[in-house]
């Protein structure tokens, strides 16, 4: 230092450094955080479309465009998103679909509603007052597939993912998680390929209408009804997959989809 | 004064972060899992520690004694966090399977490390050197057990599958070990003694003798 006063551990050199470099920093942080925002929301956007789409069997799991060479946002546009309130079954208008997040939702206590022990069949806590469903019509406006946000308990943590239904909604198109903690190799094999490729066609109700989907160790002889309602367990993972049975009792039940899936399939929304 | 070459080469086999100070350990077991996350992790320290020693050492003269902690940590925190916006802007998939661990590169001790022994004492140009030759000693360690552990665990390399797996018609069993974390202590052990075995000096004195047991009688 030229300056033979200079005391760098002055109160006032101490004072002046903090400041400045706190300055400096939260400039560099607040500047790189506004700058990169635009492309990390469209990534956001583009994932969410893709879980969205992976559930419903329309896009591969390793790629970004489906057979036909069409992107995510190609394919996204032919489906429709709604905000359904899920106590009445009924559509809500007035929610922007573009900003509305059913899990931020499920944390907001104005938006939600706690869930009493008896009704929590996913150990959730609470349950948001509104979710979202994606819509696909086909060209004479009939249904062909509607796509809605599911989450439940693991062994670990919650698995997050999206159910694909076919336009009749008893038939699964596909089941995908786009984030969970399950144990690698056990009950990490929910994301599995093969396993994912037994859900589609099976059915959420049995022959009288009731919820009768479940989760078996060995399934019924080929061709029996009860067969049509059956999932192979996972070996080695009985808690993730009482995880992703109760996860499929509890949004296709009363407590979650349930009445919005009755008015659906009645063709009353 | 160290020479530039002897701050960039040594960290990488005579004074490894990992295989000699046994530091940064901890995201070396969460991260390499799968090559591409772990070069990205690589990359991200390579960045943090080349800067964080190259800033801490230009304000070095400056920075009071009694708050040069504070100082070094928001350098690295800074850091950190554009490399985190960085990576969640241009890699969102990356940065997804990074999750906290890149966050966590402000509690690495490499980085801290640095900062504090080499780059408060040294010209800057030398301290980002340093910074550089430390955290390509880290990066070759993980990229080392990346490349055993995806090979082994998922019969992939970088998500190229090298051995088809029994699962989709091949002849490989993967190995589900390799997939969760204590692989990486075998392997990085694995790796200490190896090196430990080419470089003697590195080997430790014994801190203490274990006495012979003299009661095995008892045992019978």
């Amino acid at each position: 230092m030229s300056d033979s006063n200079f005391n760098k551990d002055s109160l006032k050199n101490t004072l002046l450094v903090a400041i400045g470099l706190c300055l400096v920093c939260s400039i560099l942080v607040s500047l790189s955080a506004v700058a990169l925002r635009p492309m990390q929301k469209a990534n956001k956007e583009l994932d969410q479309k893709q879980n969205v789409l992976r559930a419903a069997g329309l896009l591969p799991s390793d790629a970004l465009v489906d057979a036909q060479g069409r992107d995510v946002a190609e394919i996204f546009a032919s489906f429709e998103a709604r905000i359904v309130d899920l106590d009445t079954g009924e559509y809500v208008d007035g929610v922007d679909v573009a900003t509305f997040d059913p899990i931020r939702a499920a944390k907001d206590l104005s938006a939600s509603t706690e869930l009493l022990k008896d009704e929590d069949a996913a150990t959730l806590g609470r349950r948001e007052n509104h979710s979202i469903v994606y819509l696909k019509r086909d060209a004479n406006g009939g249904l062909e597939k509607v796509v809605m946000p599911v989450r439940g308990y693991g062994l670990w943590g919650t698995l997050f993912g999206y159910l694909a239904l076919e336009g009749d909604v008893n038939t699964i198109a596909g089941l995908g998680f786009y984030s969970h903690k399950e144990t690698p190799g056990l009950g990490g094999e929910v994301d599995n390929p093969k396993w994912k490729a037994l859900w589609p066609g099976v059915q959420l109700f049995d022959a009288k209408g009731i919820p009768a989907l479940s989760l078996v160790k060995s399934r019924s002889p080929e061709g029996s009804a009860a067969a049509q309602n059956e999932v192979d367990a996972l070996s080695g993972a009985t808690f993730t997959t009482k995880g992703v049975e109760n996860m499929m009792r509890y949004w296709m039940g009363e407590g979650a989809f349930g009445p919005y899936l009755k008015k659906l399939k009645a063709g009353t929304v | 004064m160290a020479s530039a070459k002897e701050v960039l080469v040594d960290p990488i086999f005579n004074n490894n972060p990992i295989a000699l100070q046994v530091l940064g350990i901890c995201s070396a077991l969460a991260v390499t899992v799968q090559m591409s996350t772990t070069l990205v992790m690589c990359l991200a320290v390579i960045f943090v520690t080349t800067m964080s020693s190259f800033l801490v050492s230009i304000v070095r003269n400056f920075i009071p004694t009694n708050i040069r902690i504070i100082v070094q940590m928001t350098i690295i925190a800074s850091l950190v966090i554009l490399v985190d916006q960085v990576l969640q802007a241009v890699a969102y998939d990356i940065s997804k399977s990074l999750s906290v661990f890149v966050g966590l590169i402000i509690t690495n001790c490499i980085v801290m490390g640095r900062a504090e022994a080499f780059a408060m004492q040294n010209p800057p140009l030398l301290s980002a050197i340093d910074g550089f030759g430390n955290a390509v000693g880290y990066s070759l360690i993980l990229i080392l057990v990346a490349f055993i552990r995806e090979p082994l665990g998922s019969g992939t390399l970088l998500g190229y599958e090298i051995m088809p797996l029994v699962a989709n018609g091949g002849w490989y069993q993967p190995n589900g070990m390799m997939l969760l974390a204590p692989s990486a202590f075998f392997i990085i052990a694995g790796l200490i003694w190896a090196l430990r075995s080419w470089k003697t000096e590195q080997v430790e004195a014994p801190e203490y003798q274990i006495a012979p047991n003299a009661q095995y009688r008892e045992a019978l």
